[in-house]
């Protein structure tokens, strides 16, 4: 899905992610980062975006029932957005700590579930912000500054 | 230096991007957890891992790293190596041990120089 806006610059993209398809994981992220190549972007600004939509994907992948990536470029920053249908997160707080994890061991016997997916996206975003309720989901949000 | 620098002097083969041996390569890292790749795999190095299913080329495409290296020969997904043609990554396969292998990359001098 796209929309496009000329006079302000406003570009929204959405891929849906399918839960437990470690098969096609990591395509969304990898279209964001040919869009803002495309784009012309900042190299360092496109690594950074890059970093952040993958974790957030994998995330998705690996602990959600399913949800949605959307990235949305304004003229002065890049807003990564990730929402899906639950389970989630249930100690937020806990979960941003470099090495907690809560992956399966046939997940982690691939390397994911290191538990720094979180820690990762927080790092390489000029803004994070994340928040989750049991039952109901997680919406993640990171901005880039451009 | 260039892959097919490095490449002359350690027994391999080319499982795909045989037409990208002229890469450079700067530094190197070695993990198995894609999450501290993603953290800290340089640009334009070189990444060993005994991981071989299709993800590893996701985290290669996203950090733009100029090669994998499988050790020990461990046979991988062919899957995998599609990806990595489509992607115009190099897969590259190894007798040799992760160490063994990070070793004699250091030497010749990658990842010396900061």
């Amino acid at each position: 899905m796209t929309q496009e806006n000329s006079g302000d610059l406003v570009m929204t993209h959405v891929y849906k992610i399918e839960a437990g398809n470690f098969t096609i994981a990591g395509e969304a992220a990898s279209n964001i980062k040919k869009l803002l190549r495309q784009l012309g972007i900042d190299a360092n600004i496109i690594r950074r975006a890059s970093i952040a939509a993958y974790e957030a994907e994998m995330n998705m992948v690996i602990h959600s029932v399913g949800g949605h990536l959307e990235i949305e470029i304004t003229g002065g920053e890049i807003v990564l957005k990730a929402y899906d249908n639950g389970p989630g997160i249930e100690d937020v707080e806990l979960a941003m700590e470099e090495g907690y994890s809560t992956a399966t061991d046939s997940t982690r016997e691939l390397g994911f579930g290191a538990g720094m997916g979180l820690p990762n996206i927080k790092r390489c975003s000029d803004q994070f912000h994340i928040q989750s309720e049991m039952g109901q989901g997680t919406y993640l949000e990171a901005k880039f500054v451009l | 230096m260039k892959i097919n620098d490095f490449l002359q002097k350690i027994p391999h083969e080319v499982i795909a991007g045989q037409e990208f041996l002229d890469r450079k390569v700067k530094a190197g890292y070695c993990s198995d957890l894609l999450s501290r790749v993603m953290a800290h795999g340089p640009n334009n190095g070189v990444w060993i891992t005994v991981q071989t299913h299709i993800n590893i080329i996701a985290v290669a495409t996203l950090l733009e790293i100029s090669c994998i290296i499988i050790p020990e020969n461990i046979p991988i997904d062919p899957s995998t190596v599609q990806k990595a043609i489509e992607e115009e990554i190099v897969l590259i396969s190894t007798p040799l041990q992760a160490f063994e292998l990070s070793g004699m990359l250091y030497e010749m001098g990658i990842g010396k120089q900061k």
